[in-house]
């Protein structure tokens, strides 16, 4: 702001605009300025709207930005896969599709496993949401949404409910009846209301709270019973398509991902943004924790699967090949996160050594895009959805 | 055919929207592509093939592809670059001359390399008035090769169906395409003839096949020219029936940053600047411990016992985790933090019992309730928080538990407006309690050390039995 001014007329370019005019001597904090007449009002606007250009302040941005990375670099001792060598090689892996899901008439776009390991919740992209017996092959219920692209679905913590969302820019909860003749629909509730589409959603440890994400750049908190809007979290510049929440029974973060190729690390409570991760190449469509909750890993459009440690504040590695140039849809850790399954557009799914950086297997068997992957909740198992229609579990 | 530049083989690379999911995967298959082509560079052989009376310009082996895919991308197993190459077939890069389905044959099937005219990064999106061109066309054309497949007949069955009104103007258009293609040379004819078929391959496919244009429509926004007049592979004018895309509505370019968002990310980058982080070395130390600590009960790394539900179609192993007895293995787990002890309703249970038996148990009891309390919906938080209040913290409560004073100002600050986390700081200083003391006492203790070696106790006897055994034979 301005302390103290001398005005004092002298001829010359303006050292704003660089036009030949009669200039102001202005001194401001002792720095000389010699502006023209026309831009020192315009300074002095900006500087009445508090504080100092957009240009100087994005100077501020980059110089923090490279000081911050040279900070972090010097972190950066050694590679991870470099310490694990000294890991035991893991052995073949006769990994194979255990059960064919067959139902959807349409793309599969998301699951989620339930609690007790053995069940789980389809959604597809003409509107039908179905909860399955995956041991069985039993399907034991289903709704059909009013609108297409469900790309979003959650089962709850008790497998008492299910939540869907996606085109409809909703997320409703559906109560999971016994009666089997019971339209599910009759008592679904819609709870969350974003104004773009809903790309995930989950539950937090109770029935009682989701999470979503949404094409709107925001993620949001609710409270199921009442529908209403518990915390908001901003700070994504594009689409927002992933999230997923950290594993720890007394943490309250979760991670997003989203079009503007950053994954995000929020606090539950403040809303705030924590850290934040920008070094993918393309939209990251998937985010998955690592089991101790110390780090996550991102499936993106870039080819590439990357691991991120928050204690480090950095990538620590990535998982690519020259043969895989289809985006990468969704990632999952093993129960031990020895193993990082990730599911791509080119209708494979490639199991990564999360250590040393390899990759271990590749599963053929979808025909077309692999849209979403899990590992049950017992670790026994993955899920895989696709366009195909079909889910395939495999061990 | 009425094509527009032939060489157009792709749009400027300063357009931001190149950088579009589907364009990287399209220029990455591209650089493949004319990586092949480049016979100078270790590409593959395009030869004239001689079949029968005549000739076949401009084809290779399904094999050669193959080969070259392998060695020049590291592919180590044949099954990957068959699949990799049957992908670049699907999305139109490649097509087998004498067949409508985009799949690649490690054999002598010959393939041809579609024209850059035709590349789906040209973002082509042909109505069906140019594919009923296109049928009509074919029909006229009085070749064997230019049959029509039944899927084919078919389609042009229902898209006269669909057109009546407008066919004679169709029918004019094919015949029109008809004389134009009259003119040109006969192997030019052949190789042009083919790359028209596989690009209506790719738009049109044959039923059971993928279609490969469809996308993902969390994508759509920022494809190129959202709002683009469609181009007509055929010259036609649009004659304003077709319907935008509703996807393609009004997109939201990522916005400029404003003074703001610049300022908040200053803020943002000082407080990353402050904050303390480890060494890639001990932060590698600690995942790589951690995953070899559970190991031993993945699934995916280590054998199940007693088997894998999914392979042996037996439920012992679920009916195990779910008894009340819990094995050696899964008790050895609650020893590893008291987070993996807590985790396991069972440890929980056993952790409280011990605590119980030290007269001791309200600072879990406390935990527990305010882990409860987050899970609550929002209109019984408030009465839950003064109830928990009550039993652990009033002046005279039954379950009064050891909070130090500062914890204890600001808890019963928060509760002036309770909320779900109005015990957070509570909450974690009683945890670190547990875990610094009591969880420590825990492991040591009976109840836990005789879960633990309950079942080694057996194990040790059934090995000293055995070599027994082996020793008296």
């Amino acid at each position: 702001m301005c302390d103290q001014t001398f005005v004092a007329a002298t001829f010359g370019p303006c050292e704003s605009c660089g036009k030949a005019s009669p200039l102001m001597n202005i001194y401001i904090k002792t720095e000389a300025i010699n502006f023209c007449s026309f831009c020192v009002e315009l300074m002095t606007c900006q500087v009445l709207q508090g504080g100092e250009s957009v240009a100087s302040l994005k100077r501020e941005s980059d110089n923090l930005k490279k000081k911050l990375e040279e900070e972090r670099g010097k972190l950066n001792d050694i590679e991870l896969h470099q310490v694990a060598e000294k890991s035991e090689v893991l052995g073949a892996f006769a990994i194979k599709t255990r059960r064919l899901l067959k139902g959807h008439g349409n793309k599969v776009l998301c699951m989620d496993w339930c609690k007790d390991k053995r069940r789980l919740v389809s959604s597809s992209q003409d509107g039908k949401v179905i909860v399955w017996d995956a041991f069985t092959l039993n399907k034991e219920h289903g709704v059909t949404l009013p609108c297409t692209w469900v790309m979003a679905c959650a089962y709850a913590p008790s497998g008492c409910a299910v939540a869907c969302g996606g085109l409809d820019n909703k997320c409703s909860v559906f109560p999971l009846s016994l009666d089997k003749n019971e339209n599910l629909n009759a008592k679904k509730k819609s709870v969350a209301m974003h104004t773009n589409y809903v790309s995930g959603c989950t539950f937090t440890s109770s029935d009682m709270q989701i999470l979503t994400s949404s094409g709107d750049g925001t993620c949001a908190l609710w409270d199921v019973e009442s529908g209403q809007l518990l915390q908001s979290f901003h700070g994504h510049t594009a689409d927002v398509l992933s999230l997923d929440l950290a594993p720890s029974e007394t943490g309250n973060t979760f991670v997003s991902g989203g079009s503007d190729m950053k994954a995000n690390i929020w606090d539950m409570r403040s809303g705030q943004n924590i850290q934040s991760f920008e070094t993918h190449e393309s939209d990251i469509n998937c985010v998955k924790y690592y089991p101790s909750g110390d780090a996550f890993a991102s499936a993106s459009d870039d080819a590439t699967c990357r691991f991120f440690d928050l204690r480090a504040d950095r990538e620590v590695a990535i998982y690519q090949k020259d043969s895989i140039i289809f985006g990468a849809s969704s990632v999952d850790f093993s129960l031990s996160g020895r193993l990082l399954f990730a599911g791509y557009n080119d209708y494979t799914i490639n199991v990564w050594d999360v250590l040393k950086g390899t990759r271990v297997s590749v599963l053929f068997g979808h025909e077309n895009r692999v849209s979403r992957l899990r590992v049950s909740p017992d670790g026994t198992a993955l899920c895989s959805a696709s366009w195909d229609n079909t889910l395939r579990i495999w061990s | 055919m009425a094509e527009g530049s032939r060489d157009q083989a792709g749009m400027g690379t300063t357009d931001p929207e190149e950088d579009s999911p589907n364009m990287i995967v399209y220029r990455k298959i591209e650089d493949i592509v004319t990586r092949i082509q480049d016979e100078k560079a270790g590409g593959v052989a395009i030869r004239t093939v001689k079949s029968f009376l005549s000739k076949i310009p401009s084809v290779v082996s399904g094999a050669d592809i193959v080969q070259w895919l392998m060695k020049n991308l590291s592919i180590e197993d044949l099954a990957e670059a068959i699949h990799l190459g049957s992908l670049v077939a699907a999305h139109g890069y490649i097509f087998p001359i004498s067949d409508h389905v985009l799949t690649l044959k490690d054999d002598g099937t010959l393939y041809r390399f579609q024209s850059p005219y035709f590349w789906p990064s040209n973002c082509w999106e042909p109505e069906n008035t140019d594919y009923a061109i296109y049928l009509c066309k074919r029909t006229m054309q009085n070749k064997a090769r230019l049959e029509l497949a039944d899927y084919e007949a078919e389609n042009l069955a229902r898209l006269q169906r669909a057109f009546a009104r407008k066919w004679e103007f169709i029918f004019m258009q094919a015949e029109a395409q008809v004389k134009i293609d009259r003119k040109k040379d006969k192997a030019e004819r052949k190789i042009l003839d083919s790359q028209e078929r596989a690009f209506w391959d790719v738009h049109r496919p044959v039923p059971g096949c993928v279609n490969t244009t469809e996308m993902d429509i969390r994508k759509c926004r920022r494809e190129k020219n959202p709002h683009r007049v469609k181009k007509s592979v055929y010259g036609v004018p649009d004659d304003g029936q077709s319907q935008p895309s509703p996807v393609h509505i009004s997109s939201q370019p990522t916005r400029k940053p404003t003074k703001d968002d610049v300022q908040k990310e200053i803020t943002f980058l000082n407080i990353q600047l402050d904050r303390h982080c480890m060494k890639v070395s001990k932060v590698a130390d600690s995942l790589i411990s951690y995953t070899e600590q559970f190991m031993e009960y993945d699934p995916f790394v280590s054998v199940t016992e007693p088997s894998n539900p999914w392979i042996s179609d037996d439920n012992a192993f679920w009916d195990l985790e779910a008894s009340r007895d819990p094995n050696q293995q899964r008790v050895k787990k609650w020893g590893f933090s008291l987070e993996e002890a807590l985790k396991d309703p069972l440890g929980r249970d056993q952790f409280l019992k011990f605590l119980e038996s030290e007269f001791s148990s309200e600072n879990l009891r406390f935990w527990l309730a305010v882990q409860d309390l987050k899970r609550r919906p929002l209109q019984e938080v408030a009465s839950r928080a003064q109830e928990i209040w009550q039993e652990f913290l009033a002046e005279g409560a039954p379950s009064s538990i050891n909070l130090d004073s500062h914890s204890y100002e600001r808890t019963s600050q928060n509760l002036k407006d309770p909320g779900r986390y109005s015990y957070e700081d509570a909450q974690e200083h009683i945890f670190k309690l547990m875990k610094s003391d009591s969880y420590a006492r825990f492991l040591r203790s009976n109840i836990y050390q005789d879960l633990l070696l309950a079942r080694k106790k057996g194990k040790s006897l059934t090995g000293k039995r055995l070599t027994g055994l082996m020793q008296s034979s």
